[in-house]
C-alpha cells in the first residue's frame, strides 16, 4: 500500500543504475499510452461534455448548454440530492463495518488452529465473487418464497412473506448486508498480511509487562496497523463510492430512490436514458466530491505521522 | 518479504507445548476466543453459497434442505438453452487476454520504475496512485464514445482494453515494489557473466517473481472475469455477452426461474472460487510483500 513511500524512500538500490536514455520510457510506453488515451482523455472529455446537451436518443437537441446541466442537477433534479445522502450512508456503513469485522476476522485466522489454511480460504472466498453474482445469491436468500426466510418462518423468527428488498425501510440494509458479505474479506486479507508482520518481541515484551490481551491489541497491534488502515479505508471508501454492480442488479436503486447512489444514478443515466451531457455533469460533480473528500481524509488522518 | 511467517515458527505468541498439556482451562478459552467466532464466520460465509448450490441442484418444486433428489436439468438448460456455453467462452477469452496483457505490461513498467531513475518518475508514480480515485463507472460515457470512434463497440476488445486500463495502475505499483526487493547484485552478476540485460532479467529476476506473477495474474483474471458495467455498456449482442452480463439478464427477468439463476451463478462462481482457493495464500503474501518495502 505504501508503495509510493517505499519506492521513493529507497534511492540506494536504484542510484547504482542511474542510466539516462529512453529505455525506461520505452518499457513504460504501453502504460503511458493506455492511461492517457483511456483515462486522462476521457476525464477531460467528461468535463467538456458536461457543458453540452448530448443525447444519443435525441440528437436534434444537441448543442452548447453552458451551465444548463448543472442548473438542472442542483435545482430541478429530484434524485440528485437524495442520492448524495444515500452515497454517504453507503460508504460510511460499508467501510466502518468491513474494517471492524474484517480486523476481527484477520485476528482470528491469524491464531493457530487445526485446518487453518482451508478455513482461511473458505472465509475469504467471497472476496472473489462479483457484484452480479452476489446479487443472484442474495436475491435467492431474500426472496420471500425461496429464501432463508422460508426456513426462519418455520421457527417463528420472521413474519410470513417478508421481502426485505421490496421495503423502503429495509432495502438499504438488505443491500448493505449483501455487500458486507463479500467486502469483509477484502480488509481481512489486507490486514492479515500486516498483522503477520508484527514482530513477536513486541507482544512478548508487552506480556512480560503484564499487559492484558486487550491492552496488547490496543497498544501494539493497532498502532502497527495504523497506516495500512488509513490507506485501505481510503481506497475502500473510494471503491465503495464507485461500486455500482451490486446495487445496479440487486435493487436498481429502488424501491423509489432509497438505494440510488450517485454513481448508480450516473450509470442509469448513461445506460438507460443515454443522456450523455447530463450524465457527464453528474460525473464531474461526483468526481470533485470524491477528490475533495479524499484530500480531506488524508489531511485529517495525517498519514505517515508516527 | 514476509513469506515465511506463515510457517510453524511464526505466528502465535503463545508457546505451543504447554497448550497441549494444560487441557481444560486453556482449551475452553481457546474455543471461546477462536473456535466459536470462527464457526460463526464460516456459517455466515457458507450459507449463501450453500443456498445457491441447493437451488442449482434441486428439482423445481422440491422443498428439501438438501439437494436430494438431485438434478442437472438446470445446468443443461443454462448451458444449452440460455447460452452460457457462449458466455463462458467469451468470459474465458476476455479474462485470459486481460490477464496476459496486464501482467506483461506491468512487469515491463514495474521493472522500469524499480530499476531506473529518470525525469518524470515521481510524477508518474503520483499519477498512477491518482488513477485509483478515478471511478470506472463514471468513465462509461466517454469510454463508450472513444470505443465507438475506434469501431470497437460491441467487440470483446473494448472490454479487454477497459479491464486492462483499470487494473494496470495498481498492478504496476505492486510489481515495481516486488522487483525493487530483488537485490540488484543478482542481475549485475548475471551481466558480468556476459548476459544482456534482458537475458539477465529473464534468467535471474523472472524466476524470483513467481509469487508476484501468480498474485497479480490471478488478481487480474478474477477482476476481468467479474467485470460487469463495462461489459453491459460496450457489448450489445448476445453472442458477445460475458457471464456477468448473462447473469444480470437472468436476474432481471420478470419471473425469475430461481433454479436457472442459481445454476448460472454457480457457473460464474466455480472458476474464480477455485482459483482463489489456490492463490489465497499467495495473495496474502503478495500484499504483505508489496506493503513492506
Amino acid at each position: 500500500m505504501n508503495a509510493l513511500a517505499t519506492t521513493s524512500a529507497r534511492p540506494g538500490a536504484a542510484r547504482r543504475r542511474r542510466r539516462r536514455g529512453l529505455t525506461p520510457w520505452l518499457l513504460l510506453s504501453p502504460i503511458v499510452v493506455l492511461i492517457s488515451v483511456f483515462m486522462a482523455y476521457p476525464i477531460i472529455n467528461v468535463l467538456y461534455t458536461s457543458f453540452f446537451h448530448k443525447n444519443v436518443v435525441m440528437p436534434w437537441n444537441d448543442g452548447f448548454a453552458g451551465l444548463d446541466n448543472y442548473r438542472r442537477m442542483f435545482f430541478d433534479d429530484p434524485t440528485f440530492w437524495p442520492s448524495l445522502g444515500v452515497t454517504g450512508r453507503w460508504v460510511l456503513v460499508q467501510v466502518t463495518c468491513q474494517l471492524v469485522v474484517g480486523l476481527v476476522l484477520a485476528l482470528i485466522v491469524n491464531e493457530r488452529f487445526r485446518a487453518r489454511g482451508p478455513a482461511r480460504a473458505l472465509v475469504f472466498s467471497p472476496w472473489a465473487i462479483s457484484g452480479v453474482l452476489t446479487t443472484s445469491i442474495w436475491l435467492l436468500l431474500y426472496n420471500p418464497s425461496t429464501g432463508i426466510i422460508t426456513v426462519l418462518e418455520k421457527f417463528g423468527v420472521s413474519s410470513v412473506g417478508f421481502a426485505p428488498l421490496a421495503d423502503v425501510d429495509t432495502a438499504f440494509w438488505a443491500a448493505a448486508l449483501a455487500e458486507l458479505w463479500r467486502g469483509i474479506p477484502f480488509f481481512a486479507i489486507l490486514l492479515l498480511a500486516e498483522v503477520q508482520s508484527i514482530p513477536h518481541e513486541l507482544y512478548e515484551a508487552a506480556s512480560v509487562d503484564g499487559a492484558s490481551r486487550w491492552r496488547r491489541f490496543w497498544h501494539v497491534t493497532l498502532p502497527h496497523l495504523r497506516n495500512v488502515i488509513i490507506l485501505s479505508t481510503l481506497l475502500r471508501g473510494v471503491w465503495e463510492f464507485n461500486n455500482v454492480d451490486l446495487l445496479y442488479t440487486l435493487t436498481n436503486g429502488g424501491p423509489g430512490t432509497s438505494t440510488t447512489t450517485l454513481p448508480l444514478y450516473v450509470a442509469q443515466v448513461a445506460t438507460i436514458s443515454s443522456d450523455f451531457g447530463y450524465g457527464s455533469a453528474l460525473t464531474t460533480v461526483a468526481f470533485v466530491i470524491l477528490l475533495v473528500l479524499s484530500i480531506l481524509y488524508l489531511r485529517l488522518s495525517r498519514l505517515g505521522k508516527d | 518479504m514476509t513469506m515465511t511467517l506463515d510457517k510453524a515458527t511464526g505466528s502465535a505468541p503463545a508457546a505451543p507445548a504447554p497448550a497441549r498439556r494444560r487441557h481444560t482451562g486453556r482449551d475452553r478459552t481457546h474455543h471461546l476466543r477462536i473456535t466459536l467466532p470462527l464457526v460463526v464466520f464460516l456459517v455466515l460465509t457458507l450459507v449463501p453459497f450453500y443456498w445457491m448450490i441447493l437451488y442449482a441442484f434441486r428439482p423445481r418444486g422440491s422443498n428439501s434442505l438438501l439437494p436430494v433428489p438431485f438434478t442437472l436439468d438446470n445446468f443443461v438448460y443454462v448451458w444449452n438453452t440460455v447460452g452460457y456455453d457462449v458466455y463462458f467462452r467469451n468470459s474465458v477469452i476476455v479474462a485470459l487476454i486481460s490477464m496476459a496483457l496486464t501482467t506483461v505490461v506491468s512487469v515491463a513498467g514495474g521493472y522500469a520504475i524499480a530499476r531506473y531513475r529518470f525525469a518524470g518518475r515521481p510524477a508518474l508514480m503520483v499519477a498512477l496512485l491518482c488513477t485509483q480515485f478515478i471511478p470506472g463507472a463514471m468513465l462509461l460515457i466517454p469510454l463508450y464514445s472513444i470505443f465507438n470512434s475506434l469501431g470497437l463497440v460491441n467487440n470483446l476488445w473494448s472490454l479487454i482494453i477497459a479491464n486492462v486500463v483499470f487494473e494496470l495502475p495498481l498492478t504496476v505499483i505492486l510489481m515495481s515494489s516486488f522487483i525493487q526487493k530483488i537485490p540488484f547484485e543478482l542481475e549485475e552478476a548475471a551481466m558480468v557473466d556476459g548476459c544482456s540485460r534482458l537475458r539477465g532479467f529473464l534468467a535471474v529476476i523472472l524466476p524470483q517473481l513467481r509469487p508476484a506473477l501468480v498474485a497479480i495474474g490471478s488478481f487480474t483474471f478474477i477482476g476481468a472475469w467479474n467485470s460487469f458495467l463495462f461489459a453491459l455498456m460496450f457489448l450489445s449482442t448476445q453472442e458477445l455477452f460475458t457471464i456477468p452480463v448473462g447473469l444480470s439478464y437472468t436476474v432481471g427477468e420478470d419471473s425469475i426461474n430461481y433454479g436457472v439463476m442459481a445454476a448460472g451463478g454457480l457457473v460464474a462462481a466455480v472458476p474464480v472460487v477455485v482459483i482463489f482457493g489456490f492463490i489465497q495464500k499467495f495473495l496474502v503474501q503478495g500484499i504483505s510483500g508489496a506493503v513492506k518495502g
